[in-house]
């Protein structure tokens, strides 16, 4: 095998990366920006968590026969970025849940027109 | 009190002076009172000071560090005593002036008037007695910062827009140049203490890197006026003409030609300047603003603005003066702050009279106004015989000591200005003095006379003074000399 | 309590304080809860402060685990001097949040306010106080996230967007750097900052170590705000409540920057990142372009609170720029900025405050003659907009000095005509307010109300106070911050 494609994990990370932010800057809609952050997101639990992980090796409890562990702090780390990860998602739904609701919108243009709207008409808006 | 004591006390006195003023506020009597009060314990205390840095000492007093190895500290030397003396001096006459003046003409915002005042004293101060070049940057700044108040004091779209000019130029000038050329001077010399004989002597700087170093220092000190940035003291006219009497021929223009001598004595060295020959240019250019600030005052028909480019033209005497690098001269740039404040704040005085009795402001108005304002066109007319030289009016003494030196230092542009400068003050001055006293008084006017009773006696007071100071000139005269390093026989007016 | 504990209790006070705060569910006792367990942390990170200035670096192993295995929270002179100003400034704007959040929140969830106060004075103070790279990521998210809430939680609906934006930007920021904590973890096994860099020196100039240092950079430039990655700024100081805005502006990208002074001086070292990576020239050229544009952005700006966001691009602009000198001044104009600025930051955005909770917004049009009327908040935006032009007798004059000092040194003459002239825009955005305050007659929409409660106006002025003070006595400052630069340049 050839070293580019033993790592193809990494591929892999690149590939959700790249999509990932992709989506979160092409995308008009709030939503959808939040799925392309999640994605991003998942990139690094993978990039994190596949080195981690020798062919072959066990869980790091000492014992007969055993020479070979996989690493498991990445696995408690990611847990850790998880929990953060989808902290952030909840979070980042309970805004678009209280912009639609002052808004009437989650497409980003639409909300940003509303906006130039009710600077024109100041009184309004504050 | 100790002389350390009467320094903190000459820059606390007018500061509480300024804080009592305005809680005073409501009671107009009480708060010109302590105005009144504060001037006289000030000028008391710089009083004070005077006969041991006359025999000598150089009392001091260190505040605090104000940065590692920077300290805010403060030393009476002559040339800081001199400035001292005149401005808190006069602060007495100019407050009695505005008092007149202020009730004359029923000005708002009286008691951020006078505590903007007060402060502005402090301020200066600050940069008279300024033992190292941070203090006297620090006190700069804050001037600049109290009189705009006072400037834009009318509030109305002339004086905004003045205002505009006079903070972007002093503060332009002192960010954007002072403030490099006194972090360069740090990093040069590794001190900022203003020491006999200069502190950038031994930096091994190059004639070029000197020169650049000293014009940053001449057109950061905005204050000094060097053309071409002078417009901020025309700009400073929209201001209530006390303010401009006492901070715009005084204070404030003094604290910049100060600054100019403080820093080309104590910082670059008179002798070190001269050696390297990094100021030739100073002498063309301050001579250049002398004749093109008489010339625009020439045509100035605004008596106000005619007085403010004379005070450019008569900033840039002591510039050229201290440029000239001679003993003589150095002393002729001291005595000339003294005698042009005294000259100058007169003419002040006589403008603000005018236009508080008459509400007039344009020289062609003045058509025989001296019948009806003898007063105040008889001090007008000593003011302008100082600022052309006559004697025995005090100009023509610091004017006399600077042909000297110019002549010593074989400086024949110099001596060329001087006179045609002298010519060109004599014109923009004596049509004035001409109209006033021998021409008709146009018909039809309102009957008027002299304006109220303490702006003629401040005019009167200033006036006698220009008169009495070659009397009388002693103390200035011996601070000048020590200013100068010359032994107390060494020149004879 | 030992000396040895302080770097967990400064961190662990406002943690615990924010579930007490929710559970009270009243606004009283969660409120009281939060302004003590701020001024709880002031005073440890005072204590802290004392301590490692005279007795060097102070470490804490968490749950006993020595480091490098375990997490390590790791004190030292520049790290105390951030906790200061952190915890300073969270105490100073406890009790001014209890009038402001009260007329800007509604009441019956007003305590979830001061929980996510607590959460992210906590997460700031652990970002600062740790040791180890990935913990700094937990607590960078715990700030994080208790931020976007509270930017949230602006009267404009505005403030929802730039909540969302921030939320965006911070996370993939945040992301970043934690690929590059991955990256450099990957090479060197450990987590431990100090570990790390002792184990960096070897492998220094690897592909992956470059790449994590390009993603930390990236990550951490987003927090701070660099330019051209400011833009969640201008709009979330707008919007955030007048309290929130004032303690983010004071301390968030304060600690992204002193973040990126710890990876690239800590950790990645200066050979490589100054030496073999023209970083410096990078952060010079963005920090020259963030000045100039967002000074002038700012000058026309029709809102005050917004000039002053703006305004703070810029001055982080001023931070980043004596980072890029890596001299011993530039680092110490860097360090010391840090403070001053966000004394005088925090100072204003509180005076902003009270304009805002009298006038309902801080637009020009409602500063008209304010002077008249709220002669207190005028006075002090003066004096803390000439601490922000650098005049001398102000926290910003010290600042300035080291910053052209540095430049000087350096023989860059351009770079101290560039930094002196910039002040001038200062100057210029600065005196648009004075007058319109000062020299305006009363405007129509100006507030006649009087002048903002003393609750509001007394932390306000502790802070105008201390950016005199701090212009005035440069010895804490200063040398705190001179201290610092040397540490980063062993």
């Amino acid at each position: 095998m050839t070293a580019a494609a033993s790592h193809y994990s990494y591929w892999i990370t690149v590939l959700l990366m790249v999509a990932g932010l992709y989506i979160v800057i092409a995308r008009g809609n709030l939503v959808k920006k939040l799925i392309g952050l999640s994605i991003f997101q998942t990139s690094v639990y993978l990039l994190y968590i596949a080195p981690g992980k020798l062919i072959g090796g066990t869980p790091p409890i000492l014992a007969e026969g055993f020479r070979l562990y996989s690493n498991p702090l990445p696995h408690v780390l990611i847990l850790t970025a998880i929990v953060v990860g989808v902290a952030t998602l909840a979070l980042g739904l309970a805004i678009v849940v209280r912009i639609r609701e002052a808004y009437g919108s989650i497409e980003e243009d639409e909300i940003l027109a509303a906006d130039r709207a009710a600077e024109r008409r100041p009184a309004e808006s504050r | 009190m100790t002389d350390s004591q009467l320094i903190a006390a000459a820059l606390a006195v007018p500061a509480t002076g300024a804080g009592l003023v305005a809680l005073a506020g409501r009671w107009p009597d009480a708060r010109e009172t302590l105005t009144l009060a504060a001037a006289a314990a000030l000028f008391a205390a710089v009083l004070a000071l005077l006969p041991a840095v006359l025999a000598g000492a150089r009392p001091e007093l260190i505040a605090w560090d104000l940065l590692p190895g920077i300290a805010i500290a403060f030393r009476a030397e002559p040339l800081g005593m001199l400035f001292a003396l005149v401005a808190s001096g006069l602060w007495i006459v100019n407050s009695i002036y505005s008092i007149g003046y202020m009730r004359g003409n029923k000005e708002r915002n009286q008691t951020r008037f006078y505590a903007c005042f007060a402060l502005a004293l402090a301020a200066t101060m600050g940069i008279a007695l300024a033992a190292n070049l941070l203090t006297m940057f620090l006190f700069y700044e804050a001037l600049t910062l109290v009189t705009w108040p006072l400037v834009t004091h009318h509030g109305d779209a002339e004086a905004r827009s003045g205002g505009r000019v006079y903070l972007g130029i002093l503060l332009g000038t002192s960010i954007g140049l002072l403030l490099p050329a006194v972090i360069a001077t740090w990093a040069f010399a590794g001190t900022l203490e203003f020491t006999p004989g200069g502190i950038l002597r031994d930096a091994g700087l190059s004639r070029g890197a000197l020169a650049a170093l000293l014009a940053l220092y001449m057109f950061g000190i905005g204050k000094a006026a060097l053309m071409p940035v002078h417009r901020w003291l025309p700009a400073a006219m929209v201001a209530p003409t006390p303010v401009s009497a006492l901070l715009h021929a005084v204070a404030v223009v003094k604290a910049g030609v100060f600054a100019v001598v403080k820093v080309i004595v104590y910082v670059f060295g008179v002798d070190a300047l001269a050696g390297s020959g990094a100021a030739d240019w100073l002498p063309a250019i301050a001579g250049f603003t002398i004749i093109a600030a008489s010339i625009v005052a020439l045509r100035s028909d605004n008596l106000k603005r005619r007085l403010a480019y004379s005070t450019v033209s008569q900033l840039s005497y002591v510039v050229l003066a201290a440029a000239l690098l001679t003993p003589l001269s150095v002393a002729a740039a001291a005595l000339h702050i003294a005698a042009h404040a005294l000259g100058k704040i007169t003419l002040f005085f006589a403008a603000g009279a005018i236009y508080t009795a008459a509400g007039k402001t344009q020289v062609s108005q003045l058509d025989g106004i001296g019948r009806r304002m003898p007063w105040t066109m008889g001090a007008f007319a000593v003011g302008a015989a100082s600022l052309i030289g006559i004697p025995p009016a005090a100009g023509f003494l610091s004017k006399w000591l600077l042909f000297q030196g110019a002549a010593s230092a074989g400086h024949w542009l110099a001596i060329a200005v001087l006179t045609v400068s002298t010519v060109l003050n004599a014109a923009y001055f004596l049509p004035i003095v001409h109209a006033a006293f021998l021409r008709e008084a146009p018909g039809g006017e309102p009957a008027h006379g002299e304006a109220p009773w303490p702006i003629v006696a401040a005019l009167v007071f200033t006036a006698a003074a220009t008169l009495a100071l070659p009397f009388a000139v002693g103390v200035p005269l011996g601070l000048a000399r020590s200013v100068a390093g010359i032994p107390p026989a060494g020149i004879s007016p | 309590m030992s000396a040895e504990q302080l770097p967990a209790l400064v961190v662990v006070a406002p943690l615990v304080a924010a579930p007490v705060a929710l559970l009270a569910r009243r606004a009283l006792p969660a409120w009281m809860v939060a302004t003590a367990a701020c001024g709880f942390s002031f005073v440890a990170a005072l204590a802290l402060a004392v301590q490692v200035t005279s007795g060097g670096a102070v470490s804490y192993a968490l749950g006993s685990w020595p480091p490098p295995w375990g997490i390590e929270y790791r004190v030292d002179v520049l790290s105390a001097f951030v906790l200061v100003l952190v915890s300073g400034v969270a105490t100073v704007v406890a009790p001014f949040a209890w009038a402001s959040a009260s007329a800007e929140l509604e009441r019956e969830r007003l305590y979830l306010f001061y929980a996510l106060y607590c959460l992210c004075v906590a997460g700031l103070l652990g970002m600062t106080a740790t040791g180890d790279a990935f913990n700094l990521f937990v607590f960078m998210e715990i700030a994080s996230l208790s931020s976007y809430v509270l930017i949230a939680l602006g009267r404009d609906r505005r403030a929802l967007l730039s909540a969302y934006q921030y939320l965006v930007l911070g996370t993939i920021g945040a992301t970043f750097y934690v690929i590059g904590i991955g990256l450099l973890y990957l090479m060197t096994g450990t987590l431990n900052m100090a570990d790390m860099a002792a184990r960096l020196s070897d492998i220094s100039s690897t592909r992956p170590v470059l790449a994590a240092l390009a993603f930390i950079t990236v990550g951490v430039s987003l927090k701070l705000a660099l330019f051209p990655l400011h833009l969640w700024l201008p709009n979330a100081y707008t919007y955030a409540p007048s309290a929130v805005t004032a303690f983010l502006a004071a301390t968030g990208t304060k600690v992204s920057v002193y973040v990126l002074l710890r990876f690239y001086f800590g950790v990645f070292g200066t050979r490589i990142v100054l030496e073999e990576l023209p970083m410096s020239q990078i952060l010079l050229a963005l920090s020259v372009v963030a000045i100039v544009t967002a000074s002038l952005v700012a000058l026309w700006q029709a809102d005050l609170k917004r000039l002053l966001a703006y305004s703070s691009i810029a001055q982080i602009g001023y931070i980043t720029l004596g980072i890029s000198m890596a001299s011993r001044e530039g680092l110490t104009a860097a360090v010391v900025h840090l403070f001053n600025h966000g004394i005088t930051k925090g100072a204003l955005f509180l005076l902003v405050g009270g304009v805002a909770l009298r006038a309902g917004h801080a637009g020009f049009d409602r500063l008209q003659g304010l002077a008249r009327t709220m002669p207190l908040t005028s006075l002090g935006i003066v004096i803390a907009g000439l601490s922000l032009i650098g005049t001398p007798g102000t926290a910003g004059f010290v600042s300035k000095w080291y910053l052209v000092l540095g430049a000087i040194e350096a023989g860059r003459w351009w770079l101290a005509a560039f930094i002196v002239a910039t002040s001038l825009i200062a100057v210029a955005y600065i005196w648009r307010f004075v007058e319109a305050a000062y020299l305006a007659p009363l405007g129509g929409a100006t507030p006649r109300a009087g002048e903002a409660p003393a609750a509001m106006l007394v932390p306000a002025w502790i802070l105008v106070a201390a950016s005199v003070w701090f212009g005035f006595d440069t010895s804490y400052s200063v040398q705190g911050a001179a201290r610092a630069a040397a540490l980063l340049l062993q």
